[in-house]
C-alpha cells in the first residue's frame, strides 16, 4: 500500500508509531496474570489481617511469597503504567502535557516497583 | 504546517447513562485510585523493611478510622476493577456484545465487587478476632 504520510509528519507522531500492538497486548497480559496474583495478594492479607511487625516478616520470608510478591509488584506497575498511560493519552490534548504527565507515570511506577522490590529483598535476604 | 486536530476519545459528558458506560468509566477511576493504592502499598512495604517501630506506626494509621475507610474504598476499587478486567478481557475477545449480556455482566461487575468486599472485611475482621 502506498504510504502518503512524509517522514517529518511521522517523527511528529502524525502516523502510526507501529508499537501500538505490542502496548495493547502487554496491557492485556499483564491483565491475565493479575488475576491469580491479585487472588494471592488478597487472600493472603487477609489472612494475616492484625498481626504484628515480626508475624509479617516471617510471613514475608518464605521463598514463595517473597517470590510472588515480587512478581506481582513488576506485574500491576507494568499493568498501571500502561493503563494510566491509556487514560492521558485519550484525555489530554497538547503534547507537551501528554509528553510530561506520561514521562511522569513511567518515572512513578519504576519508583514503585524499585522501592517496594527493595523491600521484600531486604527482608527476604535480612537476618 | 497547521497544528493537527487529532481524534480523540469521546468525552465524559457525551454519554447517557447505561450499566455498560458507567462500568467503562469506573474501570478507569478504579484503576487510578489503585495507582494511589500502589503507593500506600509500597509505603507499608518500606515500614515493614525498616523495622517494628515505624511499622507500627503505619500500622497505626492504617487502622485508624480513615485510614480502614480509604483501604475499604481501595478493597471494593481492587474489586471492581477485577471484575471489569476480566470483563474486558472477554469483550476484547470479541464476546459479550449482545446486548442483554452485555448489560448484565456490567451489572454483575458492582455485584461482585459489593459482595467480594463485604465478605472479604468480614473475613479480615474474624481473622483479628473481632467476634
Amino acid at each position: 500500500m502506498t504510504d502518503f504520510n512524509n517522514p517529518l509528519a511521522k517523527v511528529r507522531g502524525l502516523g502510526s508509531a507501529k508499537q501500538g500492538s505490542a502496548a495493547w497486548l502487554t496491557h492485556r497480559i499483564t491483565a491475565i496474570a493479575n488475576v491469580p496474583l491479585v487472588i494471592f495478594f488478597v487472600v493472603s492479607f487477609v489472612g494475616n489481617a492484625g498481626k504484628g511487625h515480626a508475624e509479617w516478616v516471617a510471613w514475608l520470608k518464605q521463598p514463595l511469597v517473597s517470590v510472588l510478591l515480587i512478581l506481582f509488584i513488576a506485574n500491576f506497575t507494568h499493568h498501571m503504567r500502561a493503563g494510566l498511560k491509556e487514560v492521558v493519552e485519550d484525555y489530554i490534548q497538547s503534547h507537551g502535557t501528554k509528553f510530561t504527565v506520561n514521562l511522569l507515570i513511567t518515572f512513578v511506577c519504576v519508583l514503585i516497583a524499585g522501592l517496594s522490590i527493595f523491600s521484600v529483598l531486604r527482608i527476604a535476604f535480612g537476618g | 504546517m497547521a497544528k493537527a486536530k487529532r481524534p480523540l476519545s469521546p468525552h465524559l459528558q457525551v454519554y447517557t447513562f447505561s450499566a455498560a458506560m458507567a462500568a467503562s468509566i469506573i474501570h478507569r477511576i478504579t484503576g487510578s485510585a489503585l495507582a494511589v493504592g500502589a503507593i500506600f502499598l509500597t509505603w507499608w512495604l518500606v515500614a515493614l523493611a525498616n523495622g517494628h517501630a515505624y511499622f507500627n506506626e503505619v500500622q497505626g494509621y492504617a487502622s485508624h478510622p480513615v485510614g480502614r475507610l480509604v483501604l475499604f474504598g481501595l478493597t471494593f476499587a481492587l474489586m471492581q476493577h477485577f471484575a471489569s478486567g476480566i470483563r474486558h478481557l472477554f469483550t476484547d475477545a470479541g464476546k459479550l456484545y449482545e446486548l442483554k449480556t452485555n448489560r448484565n455482566t456490567a451489572v454483575a461487575t458492582f455485584v461482585f465487587a459489593a459482595v467480594m468486599t463485604v465478605v472479604i472485611w468480614i473475613a479480615a475482621y474474624k481473622v483479628m478476632g473481632a467476634f
